[in-house]
């Protein structure tokens, strides 16, 4: 075991962290806000609406994450630049990275599983909460505000945290797309040095340490809220 | 339009010069890998839920670094940090023993590498379920005479499945996507046989989303197939009361 390469690689596995956490906030808090309207267009939705989400649902979580994010950066990535116009605009320096597709897809990924968890404690709320709502006078959106999606996000606390830590362990699939994330440089040090246990090794403390950081974050934001049983 | 949308789906058909021969045959290898890879980790997961309830201190404390620090890891760096490990832990063996050092195939080491990663989940999901079974129905076994072994095939075995078949159903569902994870360290399954397909015709929309929907019929599948399992070994069991019913 060999750990001299930490001295000269030390930067580069900070800004590996910081490309990985960027990657979980990102697809954690978009997917977080789709999988709100996905849910909700399960439960509450017309037949058509509710249809299109149970498919959306399925297809994301019936198929490997791989191949979603190599559907979107080879496939879709390979259509772009038929657009026209595209390749000239503004956007095209984040639309050609690695890091946009990545992000696209474990959002799109997240959302699927989010809106299940959301689904079920959606419907888990007391009815008589919400009709307690609707005789205070409610009006449909308040109630969703005020009552019916804090309610069901305490309930899945629990579950979110778990979903949370899921979706951080799918983020070293980005190396395949490119992205220099923790996992990339483990690689990479790999290739360089010819060491292959001690940049896993070392990677694997910064997901450990993620890890309880999310683990302990997540048990603050459900003291906050003590839940009656 | 017409005729050259029928030329890019000759692409998928199965004789050679289309390639959905070479994606059939990588779906049935991601198969092969998952199922082997279930079964192992069947095994190792009845040995360490087992070995966890026993109750022998020494052996409760190995089992739980393994689910823990299985469990903690990303899949992607046990994969291919054991890929590694296994094929050098094992040429070391046989240099020790004096053997000359051997090329493992990938497809051996895609298993027991999954498998054993497998084998961690398992042993929560089979623990959770038999320490849901009432302890009355073990006692009343134990107060006939059986033992261990006729008592667990006669009264745990099938009390444990109908609590422990929605898990291992999740669990034959992650492990048939977490196989696409192989191909990161180069063996040929259905993701690796489809990124070959796409990049050498450089049709990859076409490509993925036909292997997409190829997993896609896979799980479907197997969903069908557990629920029937299900609905099998909880025959004779009271329905759950009218609220909670789907």
């Amino acid at each position: 075991m060999s750990f001299s390469w930490i001295d000269s690689y030390w930067p580069l596995l900070l800004t590996g962290a910081w490309q990985t956490v960027a990657l979980l906030v990102i697809s954690v808090g978009f997917g977080f806000l789709l999988a709100i309207g996905i849910a909700f267009a399960q439960v509450s939705g017309g037949p058509v609406t509710r249809l299109l989400a149970r498919g959306y649902c399925t297809f994301f979580r019936g198929t490997p994450l791989l191949i979603q994010l190599w559907l979107l950066y080879y496939g879709v990535g390979s259509l772009l630049p038929l657009i026209p116009g595209l390749r000239q605009s503004l956007f095209w320096p984040i639309l050609r990275e690695g890091f946009f597709f990545a992000a696209v897809s474990f959002t799109l990924n997240y959302a699927a599983y989010e809106a299940e968890v959301l689904r079920g404690a959606l419907l888990a709320v007391p009815k008589g909460e919400l009709e307690a709502g609707r005789a205070f006078g409610m009006s449909p959106l308040r109630l969703v505000r005020r009552i019916w999606l804090p309610r069901a996000i305490r309930i899945a606390l629990p579950t979110i945290a778990g979903e949370v830590v899921m979706q951080l362990k799918a983020t070293p699939l980005a190396f395949t797309v490119t992205v220099m994330d923790l996992y990339a440089v483990a690689t990479k040090v790999r290739q360089d040095t010819l060491l292959v246990y001690e940049p896993l090794l070392v990677v694997t403390l910064f997901y450990l340490v993620i890890t309880a950081f999310i683990a302990g974050l997540f048990r603050l934001v459900e003291r906050q809220v003590p839940m009656r049983r | 339009m017409a005729t050259a949308q029928q030329g890019i789906l000759d692409l998928l058909s199965p004789v050679p010069p289309g390639w959905g021969g070479v994606l059939l045959s990588g779906a049935a290898s991601t198969l092969a890998i998952s199922a082997g890879a279930f079964l192992i980790g069947l095994v190792l997961g009845t040995g360490g839920a087992l070995g966890k309830l026993s109750g022998i201190r020494p052996l409760g404390l190995i089992l739980e670094v393994y689910t823990t620090a299985i469990r903690a890891v990303p899949e992607l760096i046990l994969i291919v940090g054991l890929y590694y490990a296994g094929m050098d832990g094992l040429n070391r063996l046989l240099a020790l023993a004096g053997l000359p050092a051997f090329e493992l195939n990938g497809f051996a080491v895609a298993i027991a590498v999954l498998g054993f990663v497998q084998g961690a989940y398992m042993t929560e999901v089979l623990r959770g379920a038999i320490l849901a079974i009432p302890i009355g129905q073990i006692e009343a076994a134990k107060a006939f005479g059986m033992g261990p072994r006729l008592r667990f095939r006669r009264v745990v075995l099938p009390a444990l499945l109908p609590n422990a078949l929605p898990g291992l159903a999740n669990l034959w569902m992650s492990i048939m996507k977490d196989s696409a994870l192989v191909a990161v360290v180069g063996y040929q399954e259905l993701a690796l046989a489809t990124r070959l397909a796409a990049a050498s015709t450089k049709h990859y929309f076409l490509f993925f989303m036909a292997s997409a929907l190829i997993y896609l019929a896979l799980t479907l599948v197997s969903n069908a197939l557990f629920t029937l399992m299900e609905r099998r070994v909880r025959r004779g069991q009271p329905k759950p009361a009218g609220h909670l019913a789907p």
